[in-house]
């Protein structure tokens, strides 16, 4: 059972890492990878958000929208599948809604660097991906927390990888038009190719 | 009138949403390895920010600034539902095609950012024009993008043949590379190189 688990961690963190591998999440992570620091507090943030969101939709999903789980009510025909989408990003944002209020109020700091970046987490990609994977793959309550805090995980550690290799890149002569933004897509691009090694690992 | 021109035009070169603001960066990577689907998406986008832009802003107002994201992510929901069920009643075959897509324009950062950053400040009409814009800067990275990934990684343009391939007896080698995704960030980063090539005031100082 541990085994189970263990392996359903390094898998999310690695062989299907939500940035390298999937590309879900780019605008942060592309955006907030220019220190460490900040990239360091966003990842903290994903994990946070991601832990918290996947097995609460899993267990909206399991308990109210599945077809047949209201039949302790009466109502085991209604399927409510349909509205899934919706009910995730509403769990989604009011979650980001409180991590943001708790920022603001006890950490000052982390919230005015991280700006328009963390009501964006809302619109991360990886956040509502994590949440439809695990819909997809039918993860019972256990695997849906490992795999929300792996997957989280996996984004983090590529966001501070990308945030140290800019940091490096500061001290190379980029041409004028490739600084930036430029260049780091193109360094994603590279990692992106490296990460593709993992995809044919099977644990 | 210059005022609301720059407003739908700036976007496009001088202030784009993917060059420029790095917003909607996922579906970029995600639609482009065709050009069909690639445009079907631009559409919906179009519509979608327009119209949540329109909405947003139209109760910029009422909205108590603690749970704005809840209401803009509400919106922007229903929008993409309204898509997507008109593009399954008029184009049915186009929407098998994107039916995973259309649902990833609610996490198109694009159409929150905007809402966040324009529509919250600003009156309905100039939001909606900003949504139009915005859409258009998107949509031309977009169709750029799956031009070159289509053309070079199948030989084909919209499915019909350009370049005849070799496994049907013609003479061009197609390109896997450009089928996977890692080569959308690489041309990304080229046109990028380009646009800030030919406007120098985009540059950034590390």
């Amino acid at each position: 059972m541990l085994e189970h688990y263990l392996s359903l961690f390094v898998k999310s963190v690695f062989v299907e890492n939500m940035a390298l591998a999937f590309f879900l999440g780019m605008c942060t992570f592309l955006a907030v990878s220019k220190r460490v620091d900040t990239a360091i507090g966003l990842g903290i943030a994903v994990i946070v958000v991601q832990t918290i969101t996947v097995p609460v939709n899993n267990l909206i999903y399991n308990n109210v929208l599945r077809e047949g789980a209201l039949s302790w009510i009466g109502l085991g025909g209604a399927d409510f599948t349909f509205l899934g989408l919706i009910t995730y990003i509403g769990v989604i944002a009011a979650m980001v809604q409180i991590l943001e209020m708790t920022l603001d109020k006890y950490v000052p700091a982390l919230y005015n660097s991280l700006g328009i970046f963390l009501p964006l987490i809302t619109v991360n990609c990886a956040i509502l991906g994590g949440t439809l994977f695990m819909v997809e793959r039918d993860y019972v309550f256990g695997e849906s927390v490992v795999f929300g805090l792996g997957s989280g995980t996996g984004f983090a550690l590529a966001i501070i990888a990308l945030a140290g290799i800019r940091e490096k890149m500061r001290y190379s002569n980029v041409p004028p038009g490739l600084r930036g933004l430029g260049i780091t897509f193109i360094t994603v691009g590279l990692m992106a190719i490296a990460f593709m090694l993992f995809s044919g690992i099977q644990l | 009138m210059k005022k609301y021109k720059d407003v739908l035009f700036d976007p496009i070169f001088n202030n784009n949403p993917i060059a420029l603001q790095i917003l909607g960066i996922c579906s970029a990577l995600a639609v482009t390895a065709k050009l069909e689907p690639s445009i079907v998406m631009s559409l919906a986008v179009v519509f979608v920010l327009a119209f949540s832009n329109l909405s947003v802003s139209l109760i910029r107002k009422h909205i108590p600034s603690s749970i704005r994201i809840l209401v803009e992510m509400t919106i922007i929901a229903s929008l993409v539902i309204v898509a997507d069920q008109l593009i399954k009643a008029f184009a049915f075959d186009v929407s098998k095609q994107l039916s995973v897509y259309v649902g990833l324009i609610i996490t198109n950062c694009i159409i929150m950012g905007r809402a966040e950053a324009y529509a919250m400040q600003n009156p309905p009409g100039m939001s909606f024009l900003d949504g139009i814009g915005n859409a258009a800067g998107y949509s031309f990275v977009l169709l750029f993008v799956a031009f070159f990934r289509e053309l070079f990684g199948s030989g084909k343009l919209l499915g019909y043949s350009i370049f005849t391939i070799n496994t049907e007896g013609g003479w061009y080698v197609p390109n896997g590379l450009f089928l996977l995704s890692p080569s959308a960030f690489i041309l990304i980063g080229l046109l990028i190189w380009a646009i800030r090539s030919w406007k120098p005031e985009q540059v950034e100082e590390d």
